[in-house]
């Protein structure tokens, strides 16, 4: 028998349950987050207007760059405005 | 464990195997039949010294816990505390710490004591364990008996796709011998999962990757190093291009650790350059939680992210460190961080003179990941000896070096653009009348290194530079 030292974060994860998914998307209120990732944005512009169709209110919202986690102002900012999220990721 | 309390009077340590220690037999038993208490301690036989009473020290604690590094050894102890201590046989100081001036006058003056059984290197490790592993927070996994530990090491999911070295206690307090700092310091938050590493989760994770202590202060500079905005090893993992960090040490401590900065400068066979390299990979891996396939997300990786690290040869080198550049004060230790991809060798056999050899440069710096792709990516030329001495000879500094090559990649935006030349990559169509360089200014980091035979040099490319991406970062090293 050897013993042996955790190399790991030795972290316990933590379950969380999903919001349920909404019947229809008509007067909520859709995020589209975009990364920055070049031509994210002619997909997201087409989803605001599909979306927008379908009688939803759409927010924009950019991380500063696509490399680097979105900062936790602007998580918090789509948390609190929205009901629904749509992240763009691109490659 | 705790520190066993020594009792008033003078405390004497003794092992019979050491001829000094039974040489000062007789000076024992004149201080045992004074006024004074004596308390003899002997590390290895119980009924050594014969005529004296002696506490056999058996499992050495009282040894270890007063640091004990040579017998005989004598303290004085006054309430429980030791107020004076001298060792070997010095006359002088014995009469001075005892008190008495009749000792030892048939002894030569001198004789030096031989090392405790407390600091012999076969026993030292288990016994740093026994009284210092309390010290240690990590939680502790046992193998069962019949389990190989290797294979369970790649069941937890724990190595790099290679064996490691499994992290016992013993192992990772020699690794933290390393070190002056205290095993809890917090080192750096590691991404992606943002978690604080401490200096013992980079032991556990050195002695795993095969590092010396002596290698400890490097990856503990190299952690610091990536963790943070400015390097964003969370991009350098996730991105889906080929990098990872690429780390560069200068300063006199690479070669006292036996680093590589010479022949097959980037392969293998040096365990510094190898492991520390390594050791760094395995944090992000094991306390980051960056693992393939999940955060880490390259489509092809390469084999420098299991390790890519290197010395410079500044002895060798015609020019200023890489530190020294970067704003490192001279005769110090650091390390240069670096997202870079696998290298690729720059040939020139022909070169004589140092313009013909910054074309050459310049032709191939230009293809970095596209030739029609400028200002996004960093790279780092690492010249080979034979090329630097081209330069040197024409008495070419790192700067002119540098300025010559960057003159010549100032490129025309017409060959630039998405279409031209029948490739779609390239840079917008307004950028056509511009003049643009492949490189942003200090975007070229200058290396010296590898082997005195051929006229090659390498050049390692970069992942999406500045603020949107990743800077080359540069930390001293200390211990």
């Amino acid at each position: 028998m050897t013993t042996l030292l955790d190399p790991t974060n030795e972290r316990r994860v933590q379950t969380m349950e999903r919001v349920g998914r909404p019947e229809s998307l008509n007067g909520l209120v859709v995020g589209l987050l975009d990364i920055s990732k070049p031509r994210g944005d002619v997909f997201l512009d087409r989803l605001e207007q599909r979306l927008s169709e379908m009688g939803a209110d759409v927010r924009r919202f950019k991380k500063p760059t696509f490399t680097k986690p979105a900062p936790v102002d602007l998580r918090h900012e789509i948390a609190t405005q929205c009901q629904v999220v749509i992240e763009a990721l691109a490659d | 464990m705790s520190t066993p309390t020594l009792p008033d009077g003078l405390v004497i340590v003794v092992k019979h195997e050491c001829e000094t220690c039974r040489l000062v037999v007789p000076v024992i038993s004149q201080l045992k039949a004074g006024t004074v208490p004596v308390t003899v301690y002997t590390q290895d036989d119980p009924s050594f010294p014969a005529d004296v009473s002696a506490i056999h020290d058996a499992d050495l604690a009282v040894s270890w816990h007063n640091d004990i590094e040579t017998v005989p050894t004598v303290i004085k102890v006054e309430h429980g505390r030791e107020v004076a201590r001298t060792f070997g046989w010095v006359r002088d100081e014995w009469h001075a710490l005892t008190g008495r001036s009749d000792l030892g006058f048939d002894l030569p003056a001198f004789r030096p004591g031989c090392g405790s059984l407390s600091v012999d290197p076969d026993l030292v490790d288990a016994l740093r364990a026994r009284f210092g592993g309390s010290v240690l927070s990590a939680r502790r996994v046992e193998t069962a008996a019949a389990e190989d530990e290797f294979e369970a090491m790649f069941d937890r999911g724990w190595t790099d796709g290679l064996p490691v070295v499994p992290p016992t206690e013993e192992r990772v307090l020699r690794m933290l011998t390393g070190t002056t700092r205290a095993p809890s310091d917090v080192v750096a938050v590691v991404p992606p999962d943002l978690v604080d590493v401490t200096v013992e989760k980079i032991a556990i994770n050195a002695v795993m990757a095969g590092c010396k202590p002596e290698y400890l202060p490097w990856v503990i500079a190299g952690v610091e190093a990536v963790c943070n905005d400015t390097f964003n090893i969370h991009g350098v993992l996730a991105t889906t291009m080929p990098v990872g960090p690429v780390i560069v040490c200068n300063g006199p401590g690479t070669r006292a650790i036996g680093m590589n900065s010479g022949m097959n400068v980037f392969g293998q066979g040096n365990r510094a350059n190898l492991t520390i390299g390594r050791a760094v990979q395995l944090i992000i891996r094991n306390v980051g939680g960056g693992r393939p396939g999940e955060v880490d997300r390259a489509t092809h990786g390469n084999p420098g992210k299991i390790s890519f690290c290197f010395a410079e040869d500044e002895l060798g080198s015609p020019w200023t460190s890489l530190a020294e550049s970067r704003g490192v004060a001279p005769g110090r230790n650091a390390i240069t961080v670096f997202p870079g991809e696998g290298p690729r060798c720059v040939v020139d056999q022909q070169a004589r003179d140092p313009e013909s050899l910054c074309n050459t440069f310049a032709a191939c710096l230009r293809t970095l990941h596209n030739p029609k792709l400028v200002l996004a990516f960093d790279a780092i030329i690492v010249m080979g000896p034979e090329h630097s001495r081209v330069f040197a000879e024409a008495g070419w500094n790192r700067e002119k070096v540098l300025d010559e090559i960057h003159a010549r990649l100032q490129l025309p935006g017409s060959e630039l653009i998405r279409g031209a030349n029948g490739i779609a990559e390239g840079v917008p169509a307004h950028l056509k009348d511009a003049t643009l360089p492949k490189f942003r200014p200090g975007g070229l980091l200058l290396v010296h290194a590898g082997g005195g035979a051929g006229l090659f040099s390498a050049i390692i490319g970069g992942w999406a530079n500045g603020d949107v991406g990743s800077q080359p970062v540069t930390r001293e090293v200390t211990t």
